[in-house]
């Protein structure tokens, strides 16, 4: 009988919405199985929501993830909205949707850069990061802050994007869409690349359907959901744009559909910014007396795919029960899918593929002997594995020209 | 498929099932139905209709143990909540994770932190709080207090 070796990734990523552990039972080099641990940083949140008023329930949920930190608040104001049928102003909506898709942005541009890393390429690394820091820059003039802006309230937005600040944010978004071009050829044309990532962590649309899985891990599936289209809010209706999918499923049809998403979110803010310049007298709030008794069903696209808040008030001036679900919840039990089967080297980029800030793997990851349970990988080593596999394809590659 | 079509279609098949309706619009309705029937409603929402199981949510009531499950009509922005109220004292329904996948994990919550009990449950091992938690203890209980 031939010798299992088990590779624990995690527990601990602190730049993760969910630190977890996963576990994979390797034989030689093939992945076998995956399990996985989770709630080592649970925080109950949703506990913690039932004693907080709706006011401060924002900035609660804002913290649940530090790169779409925009997202949660933005499905919590869509439930409590529904709860009380507040339609908000054209200017808030189109305030709403600009902080949503800077926020899409600058999420792709640090995926685009860790997927390159993990394959080997630090230079998409620093170039995706660097191109990710002006919309950071933009954030902190738009609302005070790189991060967690304390842009929502029920029934609006709590700072106005003036006009002197509109061309600024053009400005950048033009940088952005030159950047996006390269970093777009530089992906799609690379042989390396597609010979790394072109049938990788393969899942089916029928997986998807069966795991529930959203966002980008769903539409490089061929499944075109996306809650913008399908149940639009905020100012998604007023604009035009596609919703962008690809058939095959891998971790390159990931990353098309991330990099095409971009595009479509330049767009979106451009017309948004017209929006604004159109609507130049109107208020970005309307005034919310009480959020009456009722259940209110919010949802919002992440980056990641969708964010699921329930809420359930009773009247008083905090909610009974308020249920959160985010993407990566229904995202991350894919890869039970994506990564059984694929060799050790491959599994990072597979878990990686998903999306869930897997930056911290170098620092956990470790392969231990399952008999003697004697480390013989480290995380480290696992990162070289895959680099030293994109550095032999390039090889037999130039071998092949030659 | 309109959601009119769809929720009339929906009420015909489980006539006896159903024990209330909330529609609030065209795209959020609220359906309550008998605990034992869960089964046959989620497996004709998710084969027949085509719908896709977002995630379910439970609470403590004065009633007992309440589930919403949300599924989702993609096409139409339709969330279609599901409702089932659990009896107080033992809470228990059959679990959908044989279904699908997608309901294994909140299960496995909603059993840990809640206790309702998932008949059939492929797995219902802790999810969240694996060693460092009480058994018997459930924090999402009204009962349990913050700090």
């Amino acid at each position: 009988m031939s010798k299992k070796t088990l590779i624990p990734i995690g527990p601990y990523h602190p730049l993760q919405e969910e630190p977890e552990l996963f576990k994979l039972y390797c034989d030689g080099e093939i992945v076998k199985d995956i399990k996985w641990e989770t709630g080592y940083n649970h925080r109950g949140i949703e506990k913690l929501s039932e004693s907080k008023t709706y006011e401060q329930i924002f900035f609660l949920v804002e913290r649940i993830c530090g790169i779409c930190s925009n997202s949660h608040p933005f499905a919590f104001a869509n439930a409590v909205e529904e709860i009380a049928d507040i339609e908000l102003t054209n200017r808030a909506k189109y305030i709403r949707t600009i902080i949503a898709e800077l926020e899409r942005i600058h999420s792709h541009l640090l995926w685009v850069g860790l997927a390159g890393h993990f394959l080997g390429y630090n230079t998409v690394f620093m170039w995706a990061w660097k191109y990710r820091e002006p919309t950071l820059d933009l954030f902190e003039m738009i609302s005070g802050n790189r991060n967690s802006y304390a842009m929502f309230k029920v029934g609006g937005v709590r700072r106005d994007i003036e006009e002197a600040k509109i061309p600024v944010i053009q400005k950048v978004l033009d940088d952005i869409k030159k950047k996006t071009d390269l970093l777009t050829g530089a992906v799609m044309d690379d042989p390396v690349i597609h010979a790394r990532t072109k049938g990788v962590g393969i899942l089916t649309k029928q997986d998807v359907i069966d795991y529930g899985a959203v966002g980008p891990t769903a539409r490089a599936s061929g499944l075109a959901i996306d809650v913008r289209k399908d149940d639009p809010y905020a100012a998604y209706p007023l604009v035009n744009w596609k919703v962008i999918t690809a058939e095959a499923g891998d971790v390159f049809a990931k990353a098309q559909v991330r990099l095409l998403e971009m595009y479509e979110s330049i767009s979106i803010i451009e017309q948004c910014l017209d929006g604004l310049k159109k609507e130049k007298e109107g208020a970005i709030e309307v005034k919310v007396k009480e959020i009456p008794e009722g259940i209110g069903n919010g949802r919002a696209e992440a980056p990641r795919g969708e964010v699921f808040h329930f809420v359930q008030s009773d009247g008083s001036n905090s909610p009974v029960r308020h249920k959160i679900r985010a993407p990566s919840y229904v995202n991350i039990a894919t890869f039970r899918k994506s990564c059984v089967g694929q060799t050790i080297a491959d599994a990072t980029i597979s878990l990686a593929a998903v999306d869930p800030c897997y930056c911290c793997t170098e620092r956990m990851a470790v392969a231990y002997d399952n008999s003697s349970g004697k480390k013989i990988l480290n995380a480290k080593e696992l990162i070289d594995l895959s680099i030293l596999k994109t550095a032999e394809i390039k090889k037999t590659l130039s071998g092949r020209n030659e | 498929m309109d959601t009119k079509t769809i929720i009339g279609e929906f009420k015909e098949k489980f006539k006896s099932a159903i024990l209330g309706e909330v529609a609030k619009n065209e795209k959020r309705v609220i359906i309550s139905i008998k605990p034992d029937s869960i089964l046959k409603v989620a497996d004709y929402l998710y084969k027949t209709d085509g719908f896709r199981f977002i995630i379910a949510s439970a609470l403590h009531t004065k009633e007992g143990f309440e589930i919403h499950y949300h599924f989702s009509k993609d096409e139409i922005g339709l969330i279609l909540n599901i409702h089932v109220l659990l009896d107080k004292n033992k809470p228990e329904i059959e679990s959908l994770s044989n279904m699908f996948n997608a309901s294994n994990w909140i299960e496995r919550e909603m059993h840990e932190l809640l206790g309702i009990n998932f008949l059939n449950h492929p797995n219902q091992e802790k999810l969240i709080s694996e060693g460092n938690w009480a058994e018997g203890i459930y924090p999402l209980r009204k009962e349990f207090k913050n700090s």
